[in-house]
């Protein structure tokens, strides 16, 4: 019997709003324990949940990059459970009329994962507990962030499949600027829905369901321990119950988490605090409207734009920011060749030295042109660019201000050239006798010692063609 | 304490009589806090309306506006009226535990915005008053700290759950009070306190601070001496509010609609209400009432308000749902009773909230927790959202016809200490003209209407179409002017 996995999704993305779902409290992460509260998010007895309007927005913008139905009226709904992270011990989600449903996303591989539904909620507080077991804390400083859900249809039939989509997804919600995506601080966490059934057949396997994988690697790992477990377990006759499992990194295993005798009943019912949210068509018109270019289009539109390579394309497109402040440069330098080399090279090696993002970049499109102009007229050499740039990624620094401040403009000048190669040859008779009696090679050192005695900044073609002219 | 001789005490007065006279001087605002508190003094041991008495603060508030008035400032309308407040409702500084013990200790850092408007207005809160646990009941039994006692007779209930509110303003312990409305919980202690007690439009008030027990059905409510108070009052604390998405922008005006004047209105008498549980005294007192209006050049019609057999179900289904869940929030871990026994979290949360809760709270939260849970959800909850709109629709057919709809606000005048409790269903019952308003979201008013054999005050319920809060004053206020004092005299009487 051949079997097939097949795989559906529950995705949580942290949306990027700066206040939290129900109340003014900030959502920036690191905080200290405790310091991002108040009353309503500490659901203290009287308090009552008013919407920030943003949530809808980023959900809706969201909604749309997916292909989902917006209804005209949403509603918030309670799923009650009793744990010390839930302040109110209810969660204010959305069950009967969800903000989207019925979407779709291809992936850059060209499979279509339905997207079943798409909705609102709060996220939790998270326990603290004390190492010596004395007992444990609270921190409620992420117990209202506000956090969509994304339900797709069992659609998927293989690890590779799901990361294709997760890679589209994190892409499109990173070209909406709505969240940061990043799996290691839980801003985005997936739960996997993982069953086998005989390759061919319609009907659905029993599932089990793998709670917060926190990086593409554990969803991988996950993926295949999981459908390994339950195949061993079906070709031993054994039947696959329906539960909660985690994956255990240390073992590569999934273990039990919940049984199926312990499945919640969370007695959902519409929030009375909170009325029904009217959506209409201009607020929907109005968040198409500003739905950006996603990776695939611009990746199409590049390809056809600029003389650059797939595989460039491929990274620039990676993330908005970058794409952006590429075609910018590309723009005011005319240069779009030299401006992909500057963002893939130095502008990434520095990223990723200082380990920060695109979009946190200081410099601006503007001072990268004019340094790329600068090294092609030859006013700086190509080593002395680097030193600028290294300033510039800095803090923007004007790049001839840096110029003259670091004593780097190229000398260009033919007399200037003329009397370092006289001085040189004179100081190396040596290597002249060498190079006269055939030896090419010693034209290489003399250039060497020239641009060494100009501190570098010498315009090396023309010193070289000054010391075969001397020679 | 130095009263001119001119002034009785706050019995003489209403709050806005009283905020006059220290506007004008006539009084200062100690003398008035100073008045309230002895009769707390005298009094409350036995009525034991309140659950907690702030006088050093009441007093030094006093002071302070005092000082603002004697400078010649606006200290506000209600500027040194001193006014009681549930204890479900957050008062900053003082105690908010809804009578129960899960809620022991905890002391709000903010104030209901109901509460804000009134001190902001001038008023002086001289304490909390004594309820049901949670607002779950009818005759404020049901408190974890004892029972409260008809200050007209004192073997009698005062009502609930606003029972120790109606008790404190009965009893003249304060001017007006604050109270919260789920079912009935202000008109019904008015009525059986002979106070007049008033639900606003959903929504008209803001909730933010009063503690939720069903939070589609509620809003905070005033009990006052006379109409012209309670519309002063309501008015004050109506309008839109950031904390509460619930709460409407919607113009408050209804000091002016009161004309004294009944001519002209359309008034349906809910012929339905006249059942056999319905006692002789109080039906008498309701046509009475209806002939009153008649004669004051209302039309007065019978009319029945259908499904209304229904609405007691559907109120307890939905209160109970959303109580369960409302609820859940008490469980020793952030604030409040804490068990002092457990081994582990889950214990935690068990024994504190077996130990914290009284018997109703916890019948309750049972009840809802099963109508909510999956295989009944359908069976009772659905169904009671799908008959709540169709009472809503009903109430809209009725004022299609009616600007008003006249009946009872409880079956019976107040009960004995103790009959509630040995029949908690049998209790239930008893709020069967009231929880309609609430299903509906409309206004609706008790006003006292005379006295049953016993001495014991009846009162009528006017309801009116949402937002119509002009209509329900003008004609409780035409009421009040027809029958004069008459209430208040009978009272002495008794």
């Amino acid at each position: 019997m051949k079997l097939e996995t097949v795989i559906g999704l529950e995705v949580h993305v942290e949306l990027s709003t700066q206040s939290k779902l129900f109340c003014g409290c900030s959502t920036a992460f690191g905080a200290p324990v405790n310091a991002h509260v108040c009353p309503v998010c500490l659901g203290m007895p009287g308090t009552l949940p008013v919407l920030n309007r943003k949530v809808p927005e980023y959900a809706m913008a969201v909604a749309l990059a997916l292909h989902c139905t917006i209804p005209p009226l949403t509603r918030f709904d309670r799923k009650n459970y009793f744990y010390p992270d839930n302040p109110q011990n209810y969660q204010i989600s959305q069950l009967f009329l969800p903000i989207g449903t019925n979407g779709w996303l291809d992936t850059g591989a060209g499979k279509r994962v339905r997207i079943h539904e798409l909705h609102m909620e709060e996220d939790a507080g998270k326990l603290v507990h004390a190492e010596d077991g004395s007992g444990s804390l609270v921190d409620h400083n992420r117990a209202g962030v506000p956090l969509i859900e994304i339900v797709t249809e069992p659609d998927m039939r293989s690890a590779e499949e799901v990361l294709d989509f997760l890679t589209e997804l994190r892409s499109r919600i990173l070209y909406l600027g709505v969240s940061d995506c990043r799996l290691q601080e839980g801003s985005m966490r997936a739960d996997v829905n993982l069953s086998l059934r005989e390759k061919g057949s319609d009907a659905l396997g029993t599932r089990t369901e793998m709670k917060n994988l926190a990086s593409f690697t554990a969803i991988r790992r996950a993926i295949s321990a999981e459908a390994q477990r339950q195949e061993a377990l079906l070709s031993a006759g054994e039947a696959v119950e329906q539960e909660t499992r985690r994956f255990d990194e240390d073992s590569g295993k999934t273990l039990l988490m919940r049984g199926k005798e312990t499945i919640r009943d969370y007695r959902y019912f519409p929030e009375p605090d909170l009325p029904p949210l009217r959506i209409d068509e201009e607020w929907i018109g109005s968040i198409r409207s500003r739905q950006p270019e996603f990776r695939g289009e611009k990746k199409e539109r590049f390809r056809t734009q600029y003389a650059i390579g797939d595989k460039e394309i491929g990274i620039l497109t990676e993330d908005p920011h970058l794409a952006e402040l590429f075609e910018e440069t590309a723009a005011l330098s005319a240069d779009a060749g030299k401006a992909s080399n500057w963002l893939l090279g130095e502008t990434l090696r520095l990223m990723k030295e200082e380990g920060i993002e695109a979009k946190d970049l200081r410099f601006s499109a503007g001072n990268l042109a004019e340094l790329i102009r600068m090294t092609k007229q030859g006013e700086v050499s190509s080593t002395a660019a680097k030193e600028i740039f290294a300033r510039m990624f800095e803090n923007n620094a004007d790049p001839h201000a840096c110029m003259e401040e670091l004593g780097l403009r190229q000398q260009s000048d033919a007399d200037v050239i003329r009397g370092i190669c006289e001085k040189v040859l004179a100081e190396n008779p040596d290597a002249v006798a060498d190079y006269r009696a055939g030896k090419d090679r010693a034209l290489g050192f003399l250039v060497g010692q020239g641009m060494k005695a100009s501190g570098g900044r010498a315009d090396p073609g023309l010193l070289r063609e000054c010391m075969k002219e001397l020679l | 304490m130095k009263i001119p001789e001119k002034w009785k005490g706050i019995e003489e007065d209403g709050a806005l009589a009283l905020a006059g006279r220290i506007a004008r001087r006539e009084l200062s605002v100690r003398e008035a806090v100073e008045d309230a508190l002895a009769r707390i003094s005298e009094r409350d041991g036995r009525v034991r309306a309140f659950l907690c008495v702030d006088r050093d603060g009441a007093l030094r508030r006093a002071e302070e506006l005092q000082e603002r008035i004697d400078r010649g400032e606006d200290a506000g309308l209600l500027a040194g009226v001193p006014l009681a407040v549930k204890d479900n409702i957050c008062t900053a500084g003082m105690r908010t535990g809804c009578a129960s013990r899960i809620l022991e200790g905890f002391v709000p850092p903010y104030d209901a915005t109901a509460v804000e408007k009134l001190r902001s207005a001038g008023a002086v809160i001289l304490g909390k008053t004594n309820m049901d646990e949670f607002g779950m009941g009818s005759t404020t039994e049901y408190s974890a700290y004892g029972k409260t006692k008809n200050p007209l007779n004192e073997e009698h209930v005062p009502g609930g759950s606003s029972g120790g509110s109606a008790a404190a303003v009965a009893a003249n312990m304060c001017a007006f009070a604050l109270g919260s409305d789920t079912g009935g919980s202000v008109r019904q202690p008015a009525s059986h306190c002979g106070v007049v007690g008033v639900k606003p439009s959903y929504g008209r008030v803001s909730r933010f601070g009063l503690v939720a027990y069903a939070s589609s059905l509620e809003q905070i409510g005033v009990l006052a001496r006379n109409v012209s108070d309670a519309a002063a009052v309501l008015e004050l604390i109506s309008g839109r509010d950031a904390r509460d998405a619930g709460s409407l922008n919607e113009k408050a005006g209804y000091t002016g609609a009161l004309s004294g004047n009944a001519r002209g209105l359309r008034i349906g008498l809910l012929e339905d209400c006249f059942t056999e549980g319905l006692s002789d005294a109080v039906g008498c007192r309701i046509r009475e009432a209806a002939e009153a209006f008649r004669a004051a050049g209302a039309q007065v019609e019978s009319c029945v308000l259908p499904g209304s057999e229904h609405m007691l179900a559907v109120y307890y289904t939905i209160a109970m749902a959303e109580a369960s869940s409302n609820l859940g929030r008490y469980d020793g871990v952030k604030y409040g009773y804490r068990s002092p026994e457990y081994a582990d979290l889950k214990e935690l949360v068990e024994r504190s909230r077996s130990e914290g809760f009284g018997p109703e709270v916890k019948r309750r939260i049972l009840l809802g927790t099963y109508v909510l849970s999956a295989g009944c959800y359908e069976e009772y909850y659905h169904k009671a959202l799908v008959l709540r709109q169709r009472i809503r629709e009903a109430y809209d057919e009725a004022f299609s016809s009616y600007d008003l709809l006249l009946g009872p606000v409880s079956p019976t005048t107040a009960p004995k200490l103790g009959e509630a409790i040995r029949d908690p269903q049998t209790a239930r019952l008893a709020d069967l003209y009231t929880v309609g308003a609430n299903l509906a979201g409309i206004p609706a008013i008790s006003v006292p209407c005379g006295f049953d054999g016993k001495g014991l005050p009846v009162g009528l319920q006017l309801q009116a179409p949402y937002l119509r809060e002009d209509l329900l004053f003008r004609a409780a206020h035409a009421h009040e002017m027809i029958r004069g004092n008459e209430a208040w005299e009978k009272k002495d009487e008794a």
